[in-house]
């Protein structure tokens, strides 16, 4: 690993990681729910309209990868990130419609270092997702393992 | 879920989702579109990464996990409709948690889901409507639980 990569020590607790954006098209979320969540409300307009979800909206599961894709191109490859192994929650809070704009924000909400392997930290991170208009439709809380530049 | 309305449901039952194989190449389409981490995308960035190996995307995981459960509740709710019973289509979901990721997800695996109810409860917030909640887990060719997740789905009452 180079050593311009970001590390553990570059992620202080507290730290707000803004992320990019991703525009959410109709065909994007009905290629998404043909392959993996294939439900009247995620693939047809007229059946999301008359659904819980008042209109065409993403799986869940695609919501939670754009939020994890703007994560992965908003630091965690420019870092010396070493995958998760768990999210200890995640939160749909609102549809995320077909056509919105996305942003999202990555926070750091507490590190150590692992006791038993000195060169992995272990950051708990807390991910958001918001439309345009700033309301926030998704949260995801887990782990990110992130090596350690002088462990 | 599989057809069943809130209060058929019993706490305990479990479902099984099928299977879902897991190809080099769709691991790596999957990540290139959504976790882009270089050991999702190639052979090499496998061995140079956390496992050694090329690995799914946890996601990629996860959805596959709800493409076996989709499939799951439309096969037993066509058969309710071919046996003259109105089924019971479950809603969205609000969320999930103690999502867990044991081991990684190689090309060749070919992961089992499977559902088990864990809890019912009715929503006051939304008349009509409850709460299954359910312990989900994937396991691979070799019987080792490699993903779980604790699941809730909006689910109706019988009208």
């Amino acid at each position: 690993m180079t050593s311009d990569l970001l590390h553990y020590e570059d992620f202080p607790e507290g730290l707000v990681i803004p992320l990019g954006s991703h525009h959410l098209s109709k065909d994007e979320v009905i290629a998404f729910a043909k392959e993996w969540d294939p439900q009247p409300f995620h693939l047809d307009e007229a059946e999301a309209e008359r659904s819980v979800l008042g209109g065409l909206a993403a799986s869940g599961w695609q919501t939670s990868a754009i939020l994890i894709k703007l994560s992965v191109e908003g630091y965690a490859n420019r870092s010396a990130a070493m995958a998760s192994n768990s999210m200890e929650e995640g939160r749909w809070l609102k549809p995320v419609y077909a056509g919105e704009t996305l942003t999202g924000r990555a926070t750091v909400l507490s590190r150590r270092v692992s006791s038993k392997r000195p060169e992995m930290g272990i950051l708990k991170m807390k991910f958001e997702l918001f439309n345009a208009e700033g309301e926030l439709k998704a949260e995801l809380t887990g782990v990110q393992f992130m090596k350690v530049r002088h462990p | 879920m599989i057809g069943l309305w809130l209060d058929e449901i019993q706490v305990g039952q479990v479902v099984e989702l099928g299977t879902h194989h897991f190809t080099r190449e769709a691991i790596i389409a999957f990540a290139k579109q959504y976790d882009p981490q270089p050991f999702h995308l190639s052979d090499e960035g496998g061995r140079e990464g956390p496992f050694g190996v090329l690995s799914a995307s946890g996601w990629h995981t996860g959805a596959a996990w709800m493409k076996c459960y989709v499939a799951t509740n439309q096969a037993a709710e066509a058969k309710f409709r071919a046996g003259g019973r109105e089924p019971a289509m479950i809603g969205p979901s609000p969320g999930f948690t103690n999502l867990r990721w044991l081991k990684p997800v190689t090309p060749g695996d070919t992961i089992s889901y499977r559902s088990t109810v864990t809890g019912t409860r009715e929503l006051n917030s939304r008349p009509g409507w409850g709460l299954v909640f359910s312990m989900n887990e994937g396991f691979n060719q070799k019987g080792e639980l490699v993903f779980s997740f604790e699941g809730k789905v909006l689910t109706p009452k019988r009208p």
